[in-house]
C-alpha cells in the first residue's frame, strides 16, 4: 500500500490567497484536510462593484507566506513534516499566479521538496474525489463566477470538455443582475433570496441556446434581457417596486435553472454514450444556489447518475483542492522542475474547440 | 463624430472585425457603456478577428474576475482588461496596464475607471441601447491623439455595409 503524504497546497490565481495542508495517499480518494486558510474573501464579498483591494501581485506576495504559516500553525505541523508542494500555475490573473509560483519554487528549493504545478481548473474538477470515493470517469459541471463547463473527467490528467458557456459564466450573471437591481454582493445569495418571493412567470426572459443541440451555454444575453426589462419598468413607472425586483430575480433564476438543467441532461446523455451513467459532480459557487442544486440533482437521478456536490468551502478558491490535485498527479508522474512557470491561459482540454467568443451568436436580448 | 447605429450583435461583430486589423502596439481601445451594452461582445469580436489569421480559435473568457486576459499574437500582445471591479486608479500600474498601454494592443472595458491613468492617445468607443426594444446599439467613436487616420475608411465602409 502506498504511503500517505503531507502536501502543502498554495492558490493565488484570483482574489484569494490560500494555503492548505492535506494528508493523502497519491491517486487514492479521499484526502484529509489538516488545515485550510483563505485570505481575501471578506474583502471580495464586501467589494464587488466597489473596491477590490487585493487584485495585485503585491497583495498576494505580501500574504502568501503569512497564509502558509497560518495553515502550518493551524495544523500543528512544521515545514519539516511536509512531503510535497502543489501550487496553482494557471490559469488566472498573471501577477497572482506568478506570486504563488515564485513562492512555491523558493520553498521547494530551500527545503528540497518536490513541487507540482497545478491547473486551477483541474483543482476544481478533481475536488469531488477529495471528499468522496468516486472513481474515474465522472461527469463534472464546474459552475462559478468565472467558469462554466461540462467535463468528462477520465483521469487526473485527462479532461474532455463536452460543452460550456460561449460568453459569461452564470456566477457573473448573478453578480451583475444583483448590481442592476441594487442588491448586495455577492449576487448569488441576494438574488436567490429575492427570487424566493417572486413570480418567475411574470417576465418572459430568454432561455439562451436551448433551441440548439449540444450542451453549450450562454448567459450574457440573459443578463442584458434583465437589464432591458428593468429599464422598461423604470421608464414606465419611474422605478422598481419590491415586487418587481423579486419577480425579475425569480424570472432570471428560473431561466438559469431551466437552461442549466436541460444542458446537464444533454451532457449526461453525451457522457453516458461513452461511459454509461456514472456520477454527476457539481462544483463551484453557483452550485450553492438551492434551486439550481435541486434541479441538477433531479436531472442526475432521472439519468441514472450518482450525485456529488462538494461543500461550498471547497468549491470556492482554496488550497486544499490544489494539494489534492498534486496528490492525484503524484500517482501519475514526477514533479515539475524549477523551470515551472506561470501560465495565464491554460485550457484543461487542449483538444476541444473553443466556445468563448467563438463568434457563435449568444442569447438575444 | 456622429453616432453609428449597429442594428444587431452581428453588426457590432462586423465593425469590430474591420477595426481589428488596424490595431498596433500602443493602441488603446476604451470601451464605455453600461451592463449589457455590448462591450464584451465587441471586445471578443476584435480578439477573435486577430486570432483567426494566426489559425487560432481560442476561448475568450470574461475578464471581469481576472481583470486582465492577455493574448500572445506572435510578436505583439493583446490585453483585454475589465475595470468593473477596480477600486483605485493606483492599481492600474500594478496590473501592468500602464506599461501595456505603450507596448501592447489594449482593450479596456469600463474605461472611465482609468481616471487620471487614462492614456493620452486612445480610441474611445461608447455603446448604448438604441431607442426601442430592438437589439440595436448606438456607437459613438471618439479618437484621442493622433494615428487614427484609418478610422474614416473603416467607418465609411461600415455605413456602406449598413
Amino acid at each position: 500500500m502506498a504511503q500517505t503524504r503531507i502536501i502543502l497546497g498554495i492558490e493565488s490565481s484570483c482574489d484569494d490567497t490560500a494555503a492548505a495542508l492535506l494528508r493523502a495517499e497519491p491517486g487514492r480518494p479521499v484526502g484529509e484536510i489538516l488545515a485550510a486558510e483563505v485570505f481575501g474573501q471578506e474583502s471580495l464579498h464586501a467589494a464587488f462593484g466597489g473596491v477590490v483591494p487585493e487584485i495585485a501581485a503585491r497583495a498576494h506576495a505580501e500574504r502568501i507566506d503569512v497564509v502558509t504559516e497560518a495553515a502550518l500553525a493551524r495544523s500543528g505541523l512544521t515545514l519539516a513534516d511536509v512531503d510535497a508542494i502543489g501550487v496553482t500555475a494557471g490559469p488566472g490573473l498573471i501577477g497572482g499566479v506568478l506570486a504563488g509560483v515564485m513562492f512555491a519554487k523558493g520553498l521547494a528549493a530551500a527545503r528540497g521538496l518536490p513541487l507540482w504545478g497545478i491547473n486551477h481548473l483541474a483543482g476544481h474538477a478533481l475536488t469531488p474525489r477529495l471528499v468522496e470515493p468516486i472513481e474515474f470517469p465522472y461527469l463534472m459541471l464546474l459552475v462559478s463566477g468565472g467558469h462554466c463547463q461540462f467535463l468528462a473527467v477520465e483521469a487526473a490528467d485527462r479532461f474532455r470538455r463536452l460543452g460550456g458557456t460561449i460568453d459569461d459564466a452564470p456566477g457573473e450573471a448573478f453578480d451583475k443582475v444583483a448590481k442592476l437591481l441594487g442588491l448586495p454582493q455577492p449576487g448569488g445569495p441576494a438574488v436567490e433570496a429575492e427570487a424566493g418571493e417572486g413570480d418567475p412567470a411574470r417576465f418572459a426572459l430568454p432561455r439562451p441556446l436551448l433551441d440548439r443541440p449540444g450542451c453549450d451555454l450562454s448567459f450574457s444575453g440573459l443578463k442584458t434581457a434583465v437589464r432591458r426589462a428593468c429599464d422598461r419598468l423604470v421608464a414606465e413607472q419611474g422605478g422598481l417596486t419590491r415586487a418587481d425586483r423579486a419577480d425579475l430575480c425569480a424570472g432570471f433564476q428560473a431561466a438559469v435553472v431551466e437552461t442549466l438543467a436541460e444542458k446537464t441532461r444533454r451532457a449526461c446523455a453525451a457522457f453516458a454514450a461513452d461511459h454509461g451513467p456514472r456520477c454527476l459532480a457539481v462544483a463551484g459557487g453557483v452550485a450553492a444556489n438551492a434551486a439550481i442544486r435541486a434541479a441538477l440533482r433531479t436531472v442526475a437521478e432521472e439519468q441514472g447518475f450518482g450525485w456529488s456536490a462538494p461543500p461550498l468551502r471547497l468549491c470556492t478558491d482554496n488550497g486544499a483542492m490544489i494539494a489534492w490535485a498534486a496528490a492525484e498527479r503524484m500517482a501519475l508522474e514526477g514533479p515539475d522542475d524549477l523551470t515551472l512557470s506561470a501560465r495565464p491561459r491554460w485550457p484543461l482540454d487542449r483538444e476541444a474547440a473553443p466556445l468563448l467568443g467563438s463568434g457563435r451568436k449568444g442569447a438575444k436580448a | 463624430m456622429p453616432e453609428l447605429l449597429l442594428e444587431d450583435p452581428d453588426a457590432t461583430s462586423r465593425l469590430a472585425r474591420r477595426i481589428a486589423p488596424h490595431l498596433r502596439a500602443g493602441d488603446v481601445l476604451e470601451l464605455h457603456g453600461g451592463l449589457g451594452a455590448g462591450k464584451s461582445h465587441f471586445a471578443r469580436a476584435v480578439i477573435a478577428a486577430r486570432l483567426a489569421p494566426l489559425g487560432r480559435h481560442e476561448d475568450i473568457p470574461s475578464p471581469t474576475y481576472t481583470l486582465v486576459q492577455t493574448y500572445d499574437l506572435g510578436g505583439i500582445e493583446l490585453w483585454h482588461a475589465d475595470l468593473y471591479r477596480l477600486g483605485d486608479p493606483d492599481e492600474i500600474a500594478e496590473l501592468g496596464l500602464s506599461e501595456a498601454f505603450e507596448t501592447a494592443i489594449v482593450l479596456v472595458e469600463w474605461a472611465s475607471r482609468l481616471g487620471p491613468e487614462a492614456p493620452s492617445r486612445a480610441l474611445s468607443l461608447s455603446l448604448d441601447f438604441a431607442p426601442g426594444d430592438a437589439e440595436g446599439r448606438l456607437l459613438r467613436i471618439e479618437p484621442r491623439g493622433g494615428g487614427w487616420d484609418w478610422l474614416a475608411g473603416v467607418l465609411g465602409g461600415a455605413k456602406g455595409a449598413a
